[in-house]
This record gives C-alpha cells, structure tokens and sequence, in this order.
C-alpha cells in the first residue's frame, strides 16, 4: 500500500471522530471520539514522515502520544468529578449555563 | 538529519531564564504540596508563585536585548516574544493577587477547600469548617504561565500544540474548581475541556498537513516551502484553515466562541480574570507569529478569512452581550467582541498591525483583571452577585467601586481618555492603512451597538435604587485592592499618555524570521 492510502484512512478516522464528538451524548464516548482525531493526527504524521523521507513525523508522533496521556488524565479527572456530583456522564444534562 | 552523527542541540540558556523560572518553581510547587504540612503550605507556594514570576520579569528585563532564535530554531527570543512574555508575567502577577485573597468570601479563598470532593457534602462542609485552603492551584497556575510563555515563542508546530496543551490543562480543572456555585463550576470545565480538546485536534491535524506539504514544522521551513511551490496550495490552505480554527477557539473569536460565556460565567472570578486576560495574549501572540513568519507567503488566503471573522466576531459578541442578563456573562461577550478588534489588527499584515493589536492585548487585559477583581468583590450570601439588576444602586452605596467599574466600562467601549480609545484607534490605523475601510466601518458600528449595554451598566449603577437585599461590596485584603488599583491606573494612564508604550511596542520590532 502506498503512503497515500494511510493519509487518506487518517483523514477518515479524523472525521469519524469529529462526527463522534458533535453526535454522542455520553461524556466518555465524545473524549474517545477526540482521541481518535488525535490518533489520526498521528498517523497522517507519520505517513506523511514516509512520504517527505525524513524523520521528524515520526518524533512528532511520539511527543503527541504524551500530550494524549496528560490530556486523558485531566479529562477523566473532570469526567468523575461531574459523575461523582450527578450521577451521569451525559454531556446535555449538565445545563446550569446558557444563553 | 543523518542518524550517525547526533548533535547535541546548543542552549543558550540565560536566553531562557524567564522561561526556566517559572517552570522550576511549578515544578518545586508540586513537590511543595507532597513534602511540607499542611499549614505552611499556601505562604510557601505564595511565595514561590510572587517570587518566581517577579524573578522571571527581572531575567527578561536584564534579556531584554536578545534577538534570536534558540533551542535548534524552536524558540523565538525576539522583540514581540519578549514584550508579550513580559505582558504575560504581569497579567499572571496581578491574576495570582486576585486569586490568593481570602478576606472576600468568609469561608476563605475562591476555590474549593477539595475538588474532589462532592459538593454539598459532609466531607466538604467539614473540611470548610476546618478552613482548608486548596493550595494545589497555585502549581497548576505557574504550569499555565509557562504554556503562555512557550506559546507566544514557539516558531514550531509541535513546540506550539506542546505549550498549548501546557497552557490549557491547567486551566481546564482551574474552572472547575469554584467554592461556590461547584456545579456551574465543574460544568464549565467540562466544557472547556470537550471543546477545548477538540480545536487542539483540529490545531493538530492541521499541523499534521502543514508538515505534509512543507516536509517540516518549523516556521522557516514551511516559509521556504511556501515560496518553492507556489503552485500546489490545496493541501497547505486547508492545514493553515485547521490550524487557525484551532487559535480562534482559543481567542474566544465567532463561530469558535461558544463555551466562552459558559466558561467565563461558570469559573472562580481570579481565575476568569487571568484566563480571560492571559489566555487572549498568549494565543493572539502565537497567531500573530504562526501568521506572520510561517504563513506570510499566503497572505492573500488567510486575509479575508480573518476579515469575515472579525465583523462577524465584533458583532455577534457585540448584539448578544445585550440581551444578557447575568454580568459575567455581558463581559464574556464583550470579549468576544474585544477579540475581533485584535483580529482587525491581525488581518493586516503589517508591522503597524502587529503593534496596534499588541497594544489592543496591553489595554484590554489590565481592563479585563480589573473588571472581574471588582465581580470578585461584589458578593450576597451565595457567592457573587451577578445578576445585573443586583448591581443597581452600587454606586451610591460604594460610589469608589461603582467608579472603578464604571472607568473599565468606559474603557471597552472605547471611551476617550481611557485605554480603549487609544486601542481601538490604533487598530483601526492600521486597518485604513492597509485600506481596509469595510472592516473599520463595521468595527465602529460594533462599536455604537457595544456602547449600549457599557452605558447601561453604569446607569444602573448610578441612576436606580437599590434593590431589595442588594449584594454588600466585601472589603478586599491588600492583594485584591492593589490588583484593582493597578489596573485602574493602567486603564488611566494608557489613556492619557499611551506614548511611552506605544514606542515601546514600536521599539520591539517585528517577529524574527
């Protein structure tokens, strides 16, 4: 398979995920779905490293692995903490602020 | 780049002083909230928050010479990194004011005696009679400044997604942790977290095309390949559209500007003020260079596109700020209208623009801390007192408060002798110097519609009676009145004579390539 295939399955994924964060309701689901765009971000960089015949993706690929973790870790925090409060992980329940 | 020979990078690490600091002491911070007792810990981390970000102004100061790219060409120490890092370190001082009062709320501080726990609950009413101070937010601020300050310098994609996720997390569980008002608080950082993780995606998957097209993050580089080939412009215009969808959600610009009232209304008043006012220098900082210095060969792609956003963002923020009734949520959207005068100065292009929209940032972020130092004070027996209709009559029974107010008013609406008047024409300089005319007429009728609800505010203040239990105005410790009383004089001062800093901004030069 060439490397063009891998940036266009990047660009699929990005957009199942995008979908998936502006149509599931569930707070768990929606922060997966934004995993998945940041996955795909990594495998458009690292085919796109393939393609320009250096390096560079590929390291970049490994520093947004870690910036993910951190990501996950203050996520969930703030996840359990209005689960904790509200005894559901619905993104539309929480509705105090609007207009 | 050969595997067989590794270089070690050179550091020039005096360069990188300010920077340094500020992260070794939220690093020394957190070790702080593991190794010393309970008691001792918030003057310890006072100290190290005052003392490191005073420390990191005077490196700047005494670096205030440097123009050059450090770091293997990932850093930018030059003239408007280092006025917008120095911004940034004064903003963060007076925010950290605001943030460590605890004379305003009787059960202590703004923030929750322990996020975790629920709220409501016995462990938490327990834990309040005990009088605990969280003391964990103090780290998490100085990681936010450090992400501001990598932010503003990064001239490399990846070094720019790293410092805006360094900026935001902290933030992030910052707005969740309120004393008061915990539900609105944690629904607000879930917001900002949902939304906000999702432009960093975007922010990123542009990065990941951009690279793809210029076989390189770094500024210059993609300059370079930007110059090459002229011809192939797809895959680069719709990587610059994602990466600039990823800044205008930062700035809180229209159609990006959605979880901005939330989060604005919803967040402890310091850390609304600091976010509010950090946050837009930090990212209008990064745009302006991303722009500028990497992105400068398609100029004529990203102009209009920022043209369109800024009316839209002027008067969007502008007509809904009127209907609101509750008063952090009228100042959220009159900063999404401040942001789109910035984007006129941005969508120029020009040195001219460059300055006009950093002396925008200086003007509205010292109105901005004032502004929510003065909500912070304004207090019933649930906390603040936002609903605007509480606020009448403040200023025959705090006329000295009401007056403060009324001056930050005036100085959003770009009232003469403040500060806003001198940013707004400036920026609006700028605009007809680059014959933007439509922009600057549209910017002046977001202008007129925006005077509406500034004036209302201060007629209610002034020329209504007092409501039934109208809210007491607490009096403030010494690190509230002076965070007030700088940016008052601030707002004076730039008004009356803005010279000195205009060259001062002028001095600084442009971005080095």
């Amino acid at each position: 398979m060439s490397p063009e295939s891998y940036v266009i399955l990047a660009a699929v994924l990005f957009t199942i995920g995008t979908v998936g964060v502006l149509v599931r309701r569930n707070a768990i689901v929606v922060f997966m779905s934004i995993e998945l765009m940041l996955n795909a971000a990594n495998l458009a960089f690292v085919a796109f490293a393939r393609m320009q015949g250096n390096l560079e993706g590929q390291v970049i690929a490994f520093f947004v692995m870690v910036v993910a973790a951190a990501e996950v870790v203050v996520g969930l925090a703030i996840i359990v903490a209005i689960y904790r409060s509200r005894r559901s992980a619905s993104i539309d329940e929480p509705n105090l602020l609007k207009y | 780049m050969n595997p067989d020979v590794m270089v070690a990078p050179e550091i020039d690490y005096l360069a990188l002083l300010p920077m340094i600091i500020v992260g070794v002491a939220a690093v020394l911070g957190v070790i702080v909230e593991t190794f010393v007792g309970r008691g001792a810990r918030r003057p310890v981390q006072l100290v190290l928050v005052f003392g490191s970000l005073a420390g990191a102004f005077a490196a700047l100061v005494w670096q205030s010479s440097t123009r050059s790219l450090e770091v293997e060409g990932a850093l930018a120490i030059d003239g408007p990194g280092i006025l917008l890092m120095g911004l940034v370190l004064i903003v963060a001082f007076v925010g950290a004011m605001l943030m460590a009062e605890r004379q305003l709320d009787p059960a202590g501080d703004s923030f929750a005696p322990r996020a975790s726990a629920l709220p409501g609950s016995v462990d938490e009413r327990e834990l309040t009679k005990r009088g605990y101070l969280q003391t964990e937010v103090w780290p998490l601020f100085l990681f936010a400044v450090v992400g501001m300050m990598l932010f503003i310098t990064s001239t490399n994609l990846l070094v720019m997604f790293v410092a805006l996720e360094v900026m935001s997390l902290p933030l992030y569980l910052l707005a969740g942790m309120a004393r008061r008002r915990r539900l609105l608080s944690q629904e607000a950082a879930l917001k900002y977290f949902i939304l906000g993780a999702f432009s960093s995606a975007f922010f990123l998957f542009g990065a990941a095309l951009v690279y793809g097209f210029s076989g390189s993050v770094e500024f210059s580089a993609i300059a370079d390949a930007l110059a090459a080939k002229p011809g192939e412009t797809a895959l680069i215009v719709i990587g610059l559209a994602m990466l600039v969808v990823g800044l205008l959600f930062k700035v809180g610009a229209v159609p990006f500007h959605q979880w901005v009232p939330d989060v604005y209304q919803g967040s402890p008043a310091p850390v609304t003020a600091f976010m509010a006012a950090a946050v837009k220098v930090a990212a209008f900082g990064a745009m302006l260079r991303l722009l500028y210095v990497a992105f400068g060969g398609l100029r004529w792609d990203w102009e209009p596109l920022l043209w369109v956003v800024a009316g839209l963002t002027m008067i969007v923020g502008s007509i809904v700020a009127i209907a609101q009734t509750d008063i952090k949520r009228m100042i959220a959207y009159s900063s999404i209208a401040q942001a789109g005068f910035i984007l006129i100065g941005v969508s120029t292009a020009t040195a001219e623009g460059l300055w006009a929209s950093i002396f925008y940032l200086v003007a509205y972020s010292f109105t901005t801390l004032g502004i929510f130092a003065v909500i912070s004070m304004v207090r019933d027996s649930g906390g603040e007192a936002t609903r605007i209709e509480q606020w009448s009559g403040l200023g025959r029974t705090n006329p000295v408060i009401a007056t403060c107010f009324a001056i930050f008013m005036l100085a959003l609406a770009g009232i003469p002798l403040t500060s806003g008047f001198i940013a707004k024409f400036v920026v609006f300089e700028a605009a007809l110097a680059v014959d933007a005319v439509a922009l600057v007429i549209v910017g002046v009728i977001a202008s007129v519609i925006a005077a509406f609800f500034y004036v209302r505010i201060i007629v209610v203040m002034f020329f209504r009676d007092p409501i039934e239990g109208a809210p007491r105005v607490a009096v403030p410790s010494g690190f509230t009145t002076l965070a007030l009383s700088i940016s008052v004089a601030v707002t004076v001062i730039l008004g009356i004579l803005p010279q000195p800093v205009l060259d001062l901004i002028e001095r600084a030069g442009v971005f080095l390539r």
